[in-house]
């Protein structure tokens, strides 16, 4: 398989002006909506969405006991359907004991550890990623609703500063693309808004679920800039920033995308 | 004391070596190619004529990743005992391998209609052979382009 | 661990031609593939799909390695008699995975159908996944 190096923007004539403001609201688009008529038929269908398999391995490992205290999500959490309605929607979230947002990943972890007293899952194991898709499917259709009070704003402060920071070897920065060149095609394929609005997700290069922060990873290496590891707090407070410049928008999760 | 291997024994080993690596190293061919395909198809049909006709294959024009190509083909037919579609075969002329599925039909299937996720390695041309009870071939082709998403992943 | 989604209808009339969904979790690494030291990935793709109707085979398809990961197959079949649709897939290293679904077969005055999702049943797999 031909591998796209994001070098070939060099030769793309992408302009780099002083920063335009943010997308305005009523502008804001899904990626759903850069996608063809195909890959949009497969999100929209249930029955023949790949994500709904990780959805309902998810609910399998809700319903599970496990861990030192012998104790399944379900045991504290009741149903999903109605108790996880908004949550991932609203996450990343403060977590008081920790000083600083986590994202629903994160969450997911620190039940397990604290409550279940199991290890924490790993990033992009099935497990971890079957359990987000679960949980993220119980909130699609609601709007993104993450929390900016004086506790949170510095964290969303460093994620807004990661995203319009030039770095690495192409001196660029996300909103280059996202938000001043969404319009525009790299390499054939439409530059979206980057607004996470399905995710866990269903990506068709990876064949596989993967979540927010992979894709991150994905569009960090492509940038030629030194990367962050999973669950680095780098990561999470840009996860913060990139759900509050989507807030209002739905989420779609098991979303589908190229 | 042994005695220091000379400039001549020396070349003659990393020859040798290079040798032994290239025997080892298979070149493939990065794609079938469309004789490979007519073979594959020649392999279902033998010299029997392949019509155009009564089979519908629906591809998308361009696909964002050739991961997961959405597939539709069917076939016109009363689908009863005496007149029914046997098999719809499909094939690529581009892939490594130019055979896609196989589907087999009978009566009970009611309808010669069915729907797949393809893989597509470049942009090409596939090909639907579909098989009828009374022993005779039809074909229809579409042309797919193939995208890549841009930013991918290192392994 | 893999999943399975299958989408058949409840209930049907009884002649009615019905549509069949049927997606499961498979990687199908296609055998192409090479690692970074150049080593070849093996095959290890589902091979068969098989429907059965109350025992009577009613569609088979033979997959290779161009079929996506995650294979999604759509087909149909008339509704003749109420009882089990068994929906099986079958591949390299020894895959295995089957399910079923009932259907309630009536005649023409019944009430509309609605779509019914399966339970995960039997899985054997050799080897690591």
């Amino acid at each position: 398989m031909k591998r796209w190096v994001c070098a070939a923007v060099g030769t793309a004539g992408i302009v780099a002006t002083a920063f335009a403001a943010e997308i305005p609201r009523a502008e804001r688009r899904s990626g759903y909506d850069f996608m063809g008529r195909e890959t949009r038929a497969m999100q929209d269908d249930d029955t023949a969405n790949p994500g709904m398999l990780w959805v309902l391995e998810g609910e399998a490992l809700w319903n599970r006991k496990l861990g030192a205290a012998g104790r399944a999500c379900a045991d504290c959490h009741g149903d999903a359907r109605a108790n996880m309605k908004g949550v991932a929607a609203r996450h990343p979230s403060f977590d008081a004991v920790r000083a600083r947002p986590l994202g629903l990943e994160e969450r997911i972890n620190v039940c397990r550890t604290d409550r279940q007293q199991a290890p924490p899952l790993a990033y992009e194991s099935r497990e971890l990623l079957a359990l987000t898709a679960y949980v993220a499917r119980q909130s699609r259709g609601l709007p993104i609703d993450v929390t900016i009070d004086e506790r949170t704003q510095p964290f969303l402060d460093a994620g807004r500063a990661t995203f319009f920071r030039r770095q690495g070897q192409l001196n660029f920065a996300c909103a280059q693309c996202h938000d001043d060149n969404w319009k525009e095609k790299l390499a054939g394929a439409p530059i979206t808004q980057a607004h996470p609005t399905g995710y866990p997700l269903y990506r068709l290069e990876w064949q596989n679920v993967g979540s927010l922060q992979r894709r991150l990873r994905n569009c960090i290496t492509g940038m030629r800039v030194d990367n962050y590891p999973l669950g680095a707090p780098e990561l999470v407070d840009l996860e913060l920033y990139l759900m509050w410049r989507a807030r209002d928008m739905k989420l779609e999760t098991p979303a589908v995308r190229p | 004391m042994e005695r220091l291997p000379s400039r001549r024994d020396f070349l003659r080993v990393v020859g040798g070596v290079t040798a032994g690596l290239a025997a080892t190293i298979v070149i493939e061919p990065a794609a079938a190619t469309p004789a490979a395909m007519q073979d594959a198809i020649r392999k279902i049909v033998g010299s029997a004529r392949v019509g155009t006709g009564r089979v519908k294959l629906e591809l998308p024009p361009l696909v964002e990743n050739g991961n997961t190509v959405p597939l539709a083909v069917s076939v016109e037919s009363p689908m009863t005992e005496a007149d029914h579609v046997r098999a719809i075969h499909v094939f690529t002329e581009k892939n490594p391998q130019p055979e896609v599925v196989s589907f087999r039909f009978g009566p009970r299937a009611g309808r010669a209609q069915v729907a797949t996720r393809i893989r597509l390695a470049d942009t090409q041309t596939v090909v639907a052979i579909s098989e009828l009870s009374d022993g005779s071939f039809w074909a229809a082709n579409a042309n797919v382009v193939v995208t890549l998403a841009a930013c991918l992943e290192d392994a | 661990m893999a999943s399975a989604l299958i989408n058949v209808p409840s209930r049907a009339k009884r002649g009615e031609v019905i549509e069949i969904k049927a997606l499961i979790s498979h990687p199908m690494e296609t055998g192409y593939r090479r690692t970074q030291l150049g080593v070849r990935i093996p095959r290890d793709i589902i091979r068969v799909f098989v429907c059965t109707y109350n025992g009577t085979e009613v569609f088979r398809a033979e997959l290779h390695s161009a079929i996506a990961a995650n294979p999604f197959i759509v087909f149909s079949t008339v509704a003749t008699e109420s009882g089990t649709l068994a929906l099986s897939w079958t591949g390299d290293n020894g895959f295995s995975v089957t399910e079923s679904a009932t259907i309630i077969v009536g005649d023409p005055d019944m009430a509309p159908h609605t779509p019914q999702r399966s339970e995960p049943s039997r899985e054997t797999r050799d080897g690591p996944r």
